[in-house]
């Protein structure tokens, strides 16, 4: 009975206790860290203060914005990664298991002409070279965690991937030079035309074997072109940020320089995986313009009419003739 | 097993760097490297607070989540360590890490991030306990030998408090009570999901 009225009178003055017991977070001059927190959090932006150490970018007391990064690497990119750079290699399996390898219709002349010089193949190559260790070692960092990881373990893994950073800064500038070069071999040849309208029109004759019209380079190719360009640009400028930390930004900058980097990167990855198919295994012909740099004047005929055109008026009569 | 947090009461840190002096000097941490930092907010103006930080040893650490090679570990006691050895020096977890703890030395070309370098709890890494290998990379083990951070062990003002989180909560919360007004424990909404009233 003592025990219940001891209950009861506590119950009843519960309320009065919490009016005298001041609030734990009677805010002096200034709102409640957690509240500040939270309010940081959905403005976005950082709680920044003095530190007397000389290293300014440690006054950074909080960043809630790490979070949405950390969902950005983990998701975001991810999902964007596995979308692009897989969906683009089932397309392209199955546009080899429906088409096969797109041949030469009228089969190869024998007669060959000059499409790439030594310099605009070495040049590819050279940009061709880093891109692919630039590729795999950033897809590693993306997915290696979850597919590589597991399989090799974590000591060679760690090797693989230091020996991948390494890789991935120092091969940037001979392939950043290669994009400089590329522009200037080749930017005359990939401003648009009219024959690119009518040639992506036509599908570029993927889907019904027609051979639309085009120049030296086909719609198509120059949307490579100028994705490598372009693209390759914007991710060679967004890694350098990165590269040299701290150096051009503060902290919300290299988290943006790295979303801008992740994405075109992934873009990039899809657009050159259709390129390597489609100058490779994809079409019969097509590898010689960058490895001998001479292609088959039938195979020109068919996919680069307007370009071949060119040449044969270019030419001496007596070769024109022949 | 104690579940342990950092807490740092702004109403009681005088910015005096004790905290700061005796880390670097527990672990020999080099220069330009800070594990904790004092950071002072609204400095000369009324409101004026200062606050130690460095990891906080999140529940649900972003920079374990981002990291490329998965190199960091929680221990039983919930503090986040991570494997030297393994680290590529990428950067990640510092672009996650909401509390700018993780450090890098600088080697080698352009910035070049070197193994990542951080608050330990003052509880080593992946080595054995105490040895040289482990005091080289990582710092004194001073949660092996029974003993708690040395920065929270240091201060003068008892303003941060390390150890089990319900314990130095109850400890914050006794202190607001008694004198009236606190500004809250900073870091925990975003490293612990909680203030520290729950």
């Amino acid at each position: 009975m003592r025990a219940l009225i001891l209950t009861l009178a506590l119950l009843l003055a519960a309320p009065a206790l919490a009016q005298t017991v001041p609030s734990p977070f009677t805010a002096r001059d200034q709102a409640p860290a957690e509240e500040l927190e939270l309010q940081r959090a959905l403005q976005g932006g950082t709680i920044n203060g003095r530190v007397s150490i000389p290293d300014a970018k440690s006054g950074n007391l909080v960043q809630p914005e790490g979070q949405n990064w950390r969902l950005f690497h983990n998701r975001t990119l991810y999902t964007i990664g596995f979308v692009a750079v897989g969906g683009m290699g089932v397309v392209l399996w199955l546009f080899w298991s429906m088409k096969g390898r797109i041949r030469i219709t009228g089969g190869p002349s024998g007669r060959t002409l000059t499409r790439f010089n030594l310099l605009e193949r070495a040049n590819h190559w050279m940009v061709a070279s880093s891109f692919i260790v630039l590729m795999l070692s950033g897809l590693n960092l993306t997915f290696g965690r979850y597919l590589l990881l597991p399989l090799i373990g974590a000591e060679a893994f760690t090797s693989l991937s230091a020996l991948g950073k390494l890789g991935h800064n120092f091969l940037s500038f001979p392939f950043v030079l290669g994009l400089v070069v590329m522009l200037l071999l080749w930017a005359k040849d990939n401003l648009p035309r009219m024959a690119d309208i009518e040639w992506l029109k036509a599908g570029g004759g993927f889907f019904n074997n027609a051979h639309p019209p085009a120049g030296r380079f086909n719609a198509g190719q120059k949307g490579v072109f100028w994705i490598t360009v372009v693209g390759g640009g914007l991710v060679a400028f967004t890694g350098y940020i990165l590269v040299f930390p701290f150096f051009f930004t503060d902290i919300a900058g290299q988290q943006l320089a790295h979303m801008v980097h992740g994405v075109l990167a992934m873009v990039m990855i899809a657009a050159i995986m259709a390129h390597i198919y489609i100058g490779s295994v994809g079409m019969e012909g097509a590898v010689d313009a960058m490895t001998t740099g001479e292609v088959d004047y039938n195979w020109a005929k068919e996919h680069h009419s307007q370009w071949v055109d060119e040449q044969l008026a270019k030419a001496p009569p007596a070769a024109a003739a022949e | 097993m104690a579940r342990m947090k950092f807490l740092c009461d702004a109403d009681r840190c005088i910015e005096c760097n004790a905290c700061v002096t005796a880390c670097k000097n527990e672990h020999e941490v080099p220069w330009g490297i800070n594990r904790r930092r004092v950071v002072t907010l609204n400095d000369g103006k009324p409101g004026e607070r200062s606050i130690s930080m460095a990891c906080m040893h999140c529940t649900d650490a972003p920079c374990a989540a981002v990291c490329p090679v998965n190199c960091f570990y929680t221990t039983a006691d919930a503090i986040v360590l991570h494997d030297k050895d393994l680290c590529i020096g990428c950067g990640y977890c510092f672009y996650a890490c909401p509390f700018g703890a993780p450090q890098y030395p600088r080697v080698g070309n352009f910035g070049g991030r070197g193994k990542m370098d951080k608050c330990t709890y003052c509880a080593g890494g992946p080595q054995a306990d105490n040895t040289r290998a482990e005091y080289i990379q990582y710092g004194a083990n001073r949660i092996a030998e029974g003993k708690l951070p040395l920065c929270a062990e240091m201060c003068s003002t008892k303003a941060l408090l390390a150890g089990d989180g319900d314990i130095i909560s109850s400890i914050y919360r006794e202190r607001v009570q008694r004198r009236g007004y606190g500004s809250g424990a900073w870091g925990w909404r975003t490293a612990y999901k909680e203030g520290v009233r729950s």
